[in-house]
Parts: C-alpha cells; sequence; structure tokens
C-alpha cells in the first residue's frame, strides 16, 4: 500500500515537472495552456490519490477528494477562460501554426480573412 | 519508502515551481504570466498534499483546499479583465 502510495505520488510530481518545462518550451499562449492545464491536472490526481492512500484518515481524504473533483471542473474552464480572452485581445501564434479558422469568422476581414483558400 | 518518495516529489516540485516562475518573469504577455501563476498554484496545491502525506498533519491540507479554491477565481477575474482590456 506505502508502495503504491510512493508511485503515485512520484508520478504526479513528474507529470507537473513535464507540465513546466512544456510551460517554457512551447511557443505562444494556446500551446502553453495545453500543457499546462492538462498535464497539471493528471499530476495533481495522482499526486493527491497517492497522499490519500498514504493518509488513512476519513476527513484527509474528503478533503483530497474534494480538491481533485473541485480540479476537474474548473481547470477546463479556466484555460477555455484564458483562451477565449487572449484570442479575442488578439494573441501571437507561433510562426510554425499551420490553420487558424476562427480569426476570420469572429471577425470577417480581419486577421486570417483570405488565407482560408491556401490553408497555410 | 514513503519518505524517500516524497524528498523526490518534493525535489520535482521545487523544479517545476521554478521554472514556472520563470515563465512567470520573462512572460510574453498577461496571458502567459497567469498560465504560469496558475501552474504554480497548482505546484503549491501539490507540494502540501506531499508535505501532508509525508507528515501526517492535517493542517497541510487546509491550506491546500483554500489554495486550490482561489487559484480559479484569480485565474477567471485575469480572463475577464485580459478580454475588455486586452493582452
Amino acid at each position: 500500500m506505502e508502495a503504491l502510495a510512493s508511485i503515485s505520488i512520484v508520478v504526479g510530481a513528474m507529470l507537473a515537472a513535464i507540465a513546466a518545462l512544456g510551460i517554457n518550451r512551447f511557443g505562444d499562449v494556446l500551446s502553453r495552456m495545453h500543457a499546462a492545464t492538462k498535464a497539471t491536472t493528471l499530476g495533481l490526481a495522482l499526486t493527491l490519490i497517492g497522499a490519500a492512500i498514504a493518509i488513512p484518515a476519513t476527513g484527509a481524504v474528503v478533503k483530497l477528494l474534494l480538491v481533485i473533483v473541485f480540479q476537474f471542473m474548473t481547470a477546463p474552464v479556466g484555460a477555455h477562460l484564458i483562451g477565449r480572452a487572449s484570442f479575442r485581445a488578439g494573441l501571437e501564434f507561433h510562426p510554425s501554426t499551420n490553420y487558424d479558422e476562427l480569426s476570420s469568422r469572429i471577425r470577417p476581414g480581419g486577421r486570417g480573412s483570405g488565407d482560408d483558400e491556401s490553408g497555410r | 519508502m514513503l519518505e524517500f518518495a516524497t524528498t523526490v516529489a518534493l525535489g520535482l516540485l521545487g523544479l517545476a515551481a521554478a521554472l514556472c516562475l520563470l515563465r512567470l518573469v520573462r512572460g510574453g504577455s498577461l496571458a502567459d504570466r497567469i498560465v504560469a501563476l496558475d501552474a504554480l498554484l497548482i505546484m503549491i496545491v501539490l507540494s502540501l498534499a506531499v508535505l501532508a502525506a509525508r507528515t501526517g498533519q492535517d493542517t497541510f491540507l487546509d491550506a491546500m483546499v483554500v489554495t486550490a479554491l482561489l487559484g480559479f477565481t484569480g485565474t477567471s477575474l485575469v480572463a475577464k479583465y485580459i478580454e475588455r482590456r486586452g493582452a
């Protein structure tokens, strides 16, 4: 049981470290947000489940599960809010971005319109 | 076993928090900083959970719940701000 908790905690911390690496290595807001949201959510779930295995008290387990459920509900919402807001505020894409289908639809005549035929 | 695992996990989380701080300082846009700050808060939540597992103290867990609740509030507030004022 202790081995299971240990493995779970270490793997979760590794996922968090990978997420932090992604935040630094990726090129624009959307990809950084993608790294930060997905990897940290899974890492948080794993680490907190490991901690819940290590601490057998009922109150502690309830608190840990509460945080997991809350994070699974709010992490996508928060990431969506940030992505939507920065897109509408006119974010800069990384040069390797291939497709942008949204700009021409929310701002006709704005950035991206007319380039849809070439696709790149 | 658990003590060694929590030591390794705390080291990894410290590294992750340092990387988040680096992005927070270097920035790019306001949205980048907020993403880094959000991730940094999650690292803090994780560290508190690992510390609770290591020491068996319940106090860390209360702080963890509060931090997890406050992170989302800050993110959504700044998202509203970016949407109105621009990044």
